[in-house]
């Protein structure tokens, strides 16, 4: 089947089996591998994409389902080479061991600050509750996530 | 809560500095393991058996005959060299030829271009199996008449560590109190989020094969694929891939991975990729050893120890891996931080048929920590004094012995500033004499709730909002630096300066996620004054630098930080000498490195820029390259009595745990940690600050919810919807503090800082529930069936869940 999407807000259109994953679609088709595979299952979080500005685990979506949708990746985040303030904010808090997690991390985040100005760090932690980290201990992101929020309050 | 301030002369060290990894993280560039596309690459599928234990009659593939998906099947008969490895016994098969000891073993390899189809595929192989009995009780595993898991080594005893010191027997005649308890802690997945990848590449020229992965020792992964392909080790080239976690867990079972990607890259001449889905990750690799801790100890009336008898049992699983490794640590550290006259200490690891227990986060000590930890809260309520005062009374000092006989000297001594710092910023004895006077009391319940056993009966009701008790725990630690008398400690750093002022960095330890690279490139910016933005860290690769060991035991920043400050010296030693003669001066000593310059001290106005400095080196012909090489001093220890100096330095650490816990439903939540760490000098803050975050946050995971839990051998949490590890909701906030010991070893003093964080935190919120509730747990994982039922509640069966 072909579907038609945005994708990092460029217009695709792909040619593809019913039953690839969303997830696939991305890392095998457009080579966008920033997006992570950790456990298949939804229980992990790094596959972490923004569908139609909501976060979904994209190894739980079939790519059909995305025909129209408008999807934002990792790599989607940096405009014109300038870093979006929640990958700023992780830099500058230490929020980044192995990394692994840190795409999906800042989908969810992503996904949070479109639908809340101001979340309170009890909102943060939910927001990214499907998201696991091994080697953060997840405070360091929940700073960034917190100072990414006041300054992009700031700036709009 | 306000960040610490470290008070220092350094420009770059200790201060806030960006990862040099960080951006190609952040915006999804970094390329892991599976991110790697070759050209015609093929893929691996593995063939196990159902079998925890199996003597292997046939193996008949005959259904997969020209079979169009199906490139090759690879299996023991195409290894030329090793057929088994491992780094201490040669005992874990690459692939099972006659015998199965666990379910995790491979006996084939499906190759070919879609995953998908071979993983279906691998339901035709026929294996017929004469199934043996099934040892999963490691305490039966030295009785007589036990089945031998590998036959030819007639014993099911990895290893036997004893320690002798003075007389146990006399000791506990002489002392007022005795108590005698046992311990038991749970088997546990390292769950880094990314499983396990690696494509094997044939090598052009006089390269036999390039290995890329997800691999945390790459000199490890090197020495193995070499011995199993029967090639020389510089015919072999490892890359480390960017890794995504480890905590200890991607060594043994990627050097086999690595292994038999290459047999079969090398076999067909095509790259091969293999890609473990989460499943295959947890029932394949290695994990924490379950321990059993039997302690007896004797004390006088005043809480003075007198006499310990420690008999330790860990179950080492169907392979040795670093299981006598793992446990020296523990017969190093099974006594704590405390004097202690007369000490009689046995581990002993053991093999069993379930999954195998190797390195993890931690390695040996969390389990001895949780046993003793708890063990000198019981003492303090024996003879009335309170959990600080215990500690104070018996803590090691500068000079103390240890239980081997080490006297403590060369280093700064911090247990007692660690544990005061610790009881201070917890306010933890008005704390702690608060809720002891609450504690377990339940008020408001019926009855028939108020029993010994917290389990409701059937009829009651309860509102849990009436049980919420609170509680404080603390415990204490010291931890041997490095790899101690366990192994070569040494460590190789690579420098060059370029002709422009920028520097090339590498060393021949790993980076596994927890900042290294950052580390290194502070230490190297700080010798030379320039910004570590102007540092390039090299991709990891076994034919750039030398071997230096294994990234483990926390020993990169002490060792790899050593020999970076010493590359950095000798180039900065050769830049200082071409400056005395250009501005001719007496002596380079009052010349300073900082902000970009070279100035002389005493008279400001003269200066350099390091780029010009660095040019004007290359024009007269210096050499701005070095390996730098830092070895740790000599280091030894007798087996046979378990006396020695086991490491040439020590950390030390005091972590307090608050806790809330629901007495009616055995719910508990993690309020606040603090975490008083002397790892010397800290070097990358962000970075040490995210070790104790992390390290305690996987800490508390060990004490309340993760738990492997295997039924004849066969694992039941295979995926992270059972195995459950803490997310962003479970610890409320975390209080890092550091206490900068003098130390003369590493770069400034730089210790160990990523195991010592985690060791800790199970015993310390295990104290604390104790004083919530009233009632000690003696067994990890101390979730709702431990503090309901006091028992675990095993599988009946594996279909249970959702994913098996
Ligand atoms: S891979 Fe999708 S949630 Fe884990
Ligand atoms: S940084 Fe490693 S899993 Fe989050």
């Amino acid at each position: 089947m072909k579907i038609n999407f945005t994708l990092n807000s460029q217009n695709v259109s792909i040619e593809i089996e019913p039953n690839l994953r969303l997830l696939d679609l991305l890392r095998d088709r457009f080579n966008l591998t920033g997006t992570k595979e950790g456990c298949s299952i939804g229980e992990c979080g790094a596959c972490t994409v923004i569908m139609n500005s909501k976060a979904v685990n994209s190894c739980l979506i079939l790519a059909g389902q995305c025909n129209g949708a408008e999807i934002i990746t990792i790599e989607g985040m940096e405009s014109d080479g300038k870093l979006h303030p929640l990958q700023e904010n992780f830099l500058k808090s230490g929020a980044i061991q192995c990394g692994f997690c840190t795409p999906g991390m800042i989908m969810s985040a992503y996904a949070l600050l479109i639908e809340k100005k101001n979340p309170t760090d009890e909102e943060i932690k939910e927001a990214i509750a499907g998201n696991l980290c091994r080697c953060t201990g997840y405070k360091q992101i929940i700073d960034a996530v917190s100072q990414s929020a006041k300054e992009i309050k700031i700036n709009t | 809560m306000k960040k610490q301030q470290l008070h220092n002369n350094f420009n770059v060290v200790g201060k806030p500095a960006i990862r040099q990894d960080g951006y190609s993280k952040v915006t999804g560039k970094a390329k892991y393991a599976d991110d790697y596309r070759f050209d015609g690459e093929l893929y691996g599928v593995m063939i196990r058996t159902k079998a925890s234990h199996a003597l292997i009659k046939k193996i008949d593939y005959s259904e997969l005959n020209e079979n169009r998906f199906i490139k090759a099947i690879i299996t023991a008969d195409d290894i030329p060299g090793s057929k088994k490895v491992g780094p201490i016994k040669q005992d874990q098969p690459i692939f099972c030829a006659d015998k199965i000891v666990t379910p995790g073993d491979v006996v084939a390899m499906l190759v070919g271009e879609d995953v998908k189809e071979l993983r279906k595929l691998t339901e035709l192989v026929k294996i017929d199996l004469e199934e043996l009995p099934v040892l999963d009780d490691p305490q039966k595993a030295l009785e007589n008449d036990s089945i031998l898991i590998h036959p030819d080594f007639k014993t099911n005893l990895i290893t036997h560590y004893p320690l002798r010191k003075g007389n146990v027997e006399k000791g506990f005649k002489q002392c007022d109190e005795i108590i005698e308890q046992t311990y038991t802690t749970q088997l546990i997945e390292h769950a880094y989020i990314e499983p396990e990848c690696v494509t094997a590449i044939p090598g052009e020229g006089n390269l036999k094969v390039k290995i890329i992965g997800s691999i945390q020792n790459p000199f490890t992964t090197r020495k193995v694929v070499a011995s199993v392909l029967g090639y020389g080790l510089n015919e072999v080239e490892i890359i480390q891939a960017e890794l995504g976690g480890s905590f200890g867990g991607k060594d043994d079972t990627m050097n086999i991975l690595s292994a038999r990607a290459a047999i079969a890259a090398l076999k067909l001449n095509r790259p091969v990729k293999i890609k473990y889905e989460r499943e295959e990750s947890i029932i394949e690799s290695y994990k924490r050893h379950p321990y059993i801790l039997k302690y007896k100890v004797g004390f006088n009336k005043d809480g003075k120890l007198k006499a310990m008898k420690i008999d330790l049992l860990a179950d080492g699983g169907a392979y040795s891996s670093m299981s006598s490794f793992v446990t020296w640590r523990s017969v190093v550290q099974a006594t704590g931080p405390y004097e202690i006259k007369n000490v009689h200490t046995d581990v002993r690891v053991v093999y069993t048929n379930n999954p195998y227990t190797g390195a993890m986060r931690g390695f040996g000590s969390p389990q001895p920590i949780f046993a003793i930890e708890s063990l000198m809260d019981e003492i303090a309520v024996k003879v009335s004094k309170t959990p600080f005062e215990i500690r104070k009374l018996n803590g090691f000092k500068q000079g103390s012995l240890t239980a081997s006989g080490q006297k403590l000297t060369g280093h700064e001594v911090t247990l007692h500033k660690v544990l005061k710092k610790a009881v201070e910023v917890s306010s933890f004895d008005s704390k702690w004499n608060d809720y002891k006077k609450a504690s377990g009391k339940k008020e408001g319940a019926k009855q028939s709730y108020i029993n010994d056993s917290l389990i409701l009966n059937k009829n009651d009701f309860i509102n849990p909002d009436q049980f919420w008790r609170k509680g404080i725990g603390l415990a204490l630690s010291y931890r041997g630096c490095s790899l101690g008398a366990e192994g070569i400690d040494a460590a190789a750093s690579y420098v060059s300066i370029q002709p422009d002022g920028t520097v090339y960095l590498l060393s021949g330890l790993a980076e596994n996620g927890q900042g290294m690279k950052t580390t290194f490139s502070i230490i190297a910016a700080e010798i030379f004054g320039i910004s570590p933005d102007k540092i390039v860290y090299l991709e990891q690769n076994t034919s750039r630098i030398p071997d230096s060991g294994p990234t483990v035991a926390s020993r990169a920043t002490l060792m790899g930080g050593g020999a970076t400050k010493n590359a950095c010296e000798e180039l900065k030693k050769r830049l200082i000498k071409l400056l005395v003669t250009i501005w001719k001066l007496k002596s380079g000593k009052d010349l300073v490195f900082v902000n970009n310059e070279i100035i002389l001290r005493s008279k400001k106005s003269k200066r350099i820029e390091f780029g010009e400095l660095i040019k004007q080196a290359y024009q007269q012909g210096i050499n701005l390259a070095t390996v730098g090489w830092y070895a740790g001093p000599k280091v030894h220890w007798e087996e046979e009595t378990g006396h020695g100096s086991a490491y040439f330095t020590y950390v030390y650490g005091c972590q307090v745990a608050e806790v809330t816990v629901n007495i009616g439903t055995g719910e508990v939540y993690v309020n606040n940690i603090w975490a008083v760490h002397d790892a010397g000098k800290v070097i990358n803050i962000l970075g040490a600050e995210g070790q104790v975050y992390g390290g305690l946050t996987q800490g508390a995971g060990y004490a309340l919810w993760e738990k492997i839990s295997t039924h004849n051998g066969k694992i039941r949490e295979n995926n992270f919807d059972q195995f459950l590890i803490p997310t962003s909701k479970d610890i409320d906030a975390i209080h890092p503090y550091f206490i900068e010991g003098k130390e003369k070893y590493g770069a400034w003093g730089g210790k160990s800082l990523g195991e010592p964080t985690l060791e800790l935190t199970a015993a310390a919120i295990a104290n604390a529930i104790c004083i919530a509730t009233g009632q000690r747990f003696y067994n990890l994982p101390i979730n709702i069936e431990e503090m309901l039922l006091r028992r675990k509640l095993y599988p009946e069966s594996l279909t249970r869940g959702s994913t098996s």
